[in-house]
């Protein structure tokens, strides 16, 4: 459909730019909480950005600020969201409000919560269309049965009269899905889209989103904490810490040679399928309560190995480390030519002082 | 459920029937025909429509000291069937076999008395923890339920034993339960479920509501407890990479019924059943190499209604490699392919050389 920019979006160029976001909740009688502080990236048209983190790294708060659903009360956003250089933070409730359904979609974990359950799915699309483009209720009807058929829902012309209650857990992210293209959107902000559904269903709905990014060349910001589904579609990572970038690269580099020692424990941690079987796992010690603010040492200092005196100084910055491989460790991971497991392994050694000169 | 032929020695109450768990040994636990069915709540007044078949027939052994996991996807009767077997479920028909005692037909008083053997490991602690009560009080509760709870000082002790035990400091007896994280709270629903020495522990998701991080620590504070206190566990999970690490013996369920159940290793060296194969074929492993290179089956559709289960095979309505005859009609009895390796599959040994391929 429309896509007043492709012509101007050069491959490089990004569609999306967040730069130095901050979102700060304040209420009365306690202290503030820095949710995501000071966290910048881009997302590219055809391409997938993950963004990866725990309970409490800020991630679900970034794209609620970006897509402007924060609560208007006790909250404060700070930095930019640029949407093909218009700030979507500074944007008026109208402007904002034309944008999201049409450029901007979403999707989110609980389809149940997302879908209003006495509307029948179709005009839950309909209603998308109607207010956003200038189809006619018959045309919209029709489009709505064929973006039903398009994320494989069986039988599109029955379901589309049904309510989200007739309809199985993958069917409900289909039809949050089929909303959220409805306008073919530019971007598309999916908050851990599979992590209500089993895993054979979970498949199914990863492959859609990873077409659709390939087939309309979608800019795609998925938000997740499953690294097996960030290795499989991702084109690039973004790890986050209690509110801050911890490190960012290619997918294939981040997991090979993850130099956060946030990131390579986390790796460390995961039982795989593939793995040896009978190895004791490597857990990350205490849990991700355990910070201390970013102004007066690495958050991840409590929990980390391999912590000393160095990295107790304030606002620790990211260090570039290659091209395209950022990282915010005093003491980084692994040997610049390990491989994913020797690398990760190593996060129980003490630090090679050697591999964090670069800091 | 069918009768196999040729099934090893089986406890009297049930001849003739096969166990998918255990190469018996000395089970602590034998289910044999397990059936746990729900009134249908179809028709006018919400009552009458066919009965939902939650656990249809089940048999399986678990040996003494070991860990059995179960494993499937929502709505295939795990859960179901890890509470029939302490009787928080009332089954309909069949028996569970706990140190030669049948649970099934026991009244209030026994039942009680055997429950202190049996315990439960729930999968949010948050919500099986009363929050009004500090630590102490929780896990003195079953002490008392119980008859074990000694004097004032007898308790104490037996509190910071426990808490010792699951890695907990003395200290947190006097905290309640939201002061803790998610991974301390699981391991206060561990120490709560240990206090009155149980033989079984069965564990329903013990680690899904954990942050990824602290997943580790909990499996392996599990296999800890296992080694010193000599437990014999049922972990119910739907994560195959957490049960393949934790467990000696997995059974694999779909709709109700066991599908396939392998010792060790065999479930994940050689999937025979093909929901079993392409269950492993859909969960992402985090290395982008092993993502790149694999060839995912997608299975078609939803999980069938548990009301009306197709007939023959019950997976043959989504089964990639489902064959023209005997899938749907004729109901595949669970046969050893290999040594303590059983699979419900007409055609396993086909699918296995790679004579059928899926479509």
């Amino acid at each position: 459909m429309n896509r007043p920019g492709a012509a101007a979006t050069g491959a490089t160029e990004p569609l999306l730019s967040v730069r130095d976001l901050e979102v700060v909740f304040s209420a009365r009688g306690r202290a503030d909480v820095r949710a995501v502080d000071g966290v910048s990236f881009d997302v590219r048209a055809g391409q997938v950005m993950a963004l990866v983190g725990e309970s409490g790294s800020g991630k679900s708060v970034t794209s609620l600020a970006v897509t402007g659903l924060l609560p208007a009360r006790g909250v404060r956003v700070g930095g930019q969201a640029l949407l093909r250089g218009r700030d979507l933070l500074t944007m008026g409730r109208r402007e904002l409000d034309g944008l999201r359904g049409s450029e901007v979609a979403m999707v989110f974990q609980d389809p149940m919560t997302s879908l209003n359950p006495v509307i029948p799915v179709g005009l839950q699309i309909t209603e998308v269309l109607r207010r956003h483009t200038d189809l006619s209720r018959a045309a919209a009807k029709e489009r709505a049965v064929e973006l039903l058929g398009r994320v494989g829902i069986p039988d599109p012309r029955r379901r589309v009269g049904e309510y989200p209650h007739q309809l199985s857990g993958g069917m409900r992210q289909r039809v949050m899905i089929a909303v959220a293209l409805a306008c073919d959107p530019a971007l598309l902000i999916a908050d851990e889209p599979t992590t209500a559904l089993d895993v054979t269903i979970q498949a199914q709905v990863i492959e859609l989103l990873a077409s659709l990014v390939r087939e309309q060349n979608t800019a795609m910001l998925l938000i997740t904490h499953d690294l097996g589904v960030v290795a499989g579609v991702c084109d690039e990572v973004t790890v986050m810490y209690s509110g801050r970038v911890v490190e960012r690269a290619e997918r294939r580099e981040l997991f090979a040679r993850p130099r956060h020692r946030y990131t390579s424990g986390l790796l460390a941690s995961v039982p795989r399928l593939d793995g040896d079987r009978g190895a004791r796992l490597v857990p990350i010690p205490g849990t991700p309560r355990d910070v201390v603010p970013w102004s007066t040492a690495c958050a991840f200092a409590p929990r980390c190995p391999v912590a000393d005196d160095a990295c107790a100084s304030g606002d620790l910055a990211l260090v570039a480390d290659g091209p395209a491989h950022v990282h915010r460790c005093v003491h980084p991971a692994g040997d610049p030519t390990a491989t994913a497991t020797s690398a990760t392994s190593t996060s129980t050694t003490p630090p090679t002082t050697t591999t964090g000169a670069t800091s | 459920m069918s009768v196999i032929p040729g099934a090893l020695e089986q406890p009297a109450s049930h001849p003739g029937a096969s166990a998918a768990g255990g190469p018996a040994g000395d089970p602590l636990l034998s289910v044999r025909g397990l059936e746990v069915h729900y009134p249908g709540r179809g028709g006018l007044l919400g009552r009458g429509g066919a009965p939902v078949r939650a656990v249809d027939g089940v048999d399986l052994d678990v040996a003494r000291g070991t860990t059995l996991g179960l494993v499937g996807e929502s709505g295939c009767g795990k859960s179901t069937l890890g509470r029939a077997i302490l009787r928080l479920t009332e089954p309909t028909a069949g028996s569970v076999i706990f140190d030669g005692t049948d649970v099934t037909g026991l009244r209030r008083e026994p039942l009680r008395l055997l429950r202190r053997r049996m315990q439960m490991v729930f999968q949010d602690p948050m919500a099986s923890l009363d929050p009004r009560q500090s630590v102490q009080s929780l896990l003195v509760e079953p002490l008392v339920a119980h008859g074990l709870a000694g004097g004032r000082g007898e308790r104490e002790a037996r509190v910071r034993e426990l808490l010792d035990l699951v890695g907990l400091p003395g200290s947190a007896s006097g905290k309640y339960p939201h002061e803790f994280s998610g991974g301390q709270r699981q391991r206060l629903g561990i120490a709560r479920a240990l206090a009155v020495e149980p033989d079984l522990v069965v564990a329903d998701e013990p680690v899904s509501a954990l942050d990824v991080s602290v997943q580790a620590q909990v499996v392996n504070l599990l296999e800890d407890l296992q080694e010193r206190l000599g437990l014999t566990y049922l972990v119910i999970a739907h994560d195959l990479a957490v049960v393949r690490h934790i467990a000696d013996a997995v059974v694999v369920m779909y709709l109700g019924t066991v599908v396939e159940r392998a010792e060790g290793e065999d479930l994940y060296t050689a999937p025979a059943h093909p929901y079993t194969i392409a269950l492993m074929s859909a969960i992402p492993v985090p290395d982008p190499v092993v993502e790149d290179a694999r060839e995912r089956i997608i299975l078609r559709g939803d999980l069938p209604s548990p009301a009306a289960p197709p007939s023959g095979c019950r997976f043959h309505t989504r089964c990639p490699y489902r064959q023209p005859t005997r899938c749907d009609t004729e109901v595949p009895a669970l046969r050893e392919v290999s040594p303590g390796h059983v699979v419900a599959c007409h055609f396993a040994e086909q699918v296995a050389s790679g004579a059928i391929t899926p479509s």
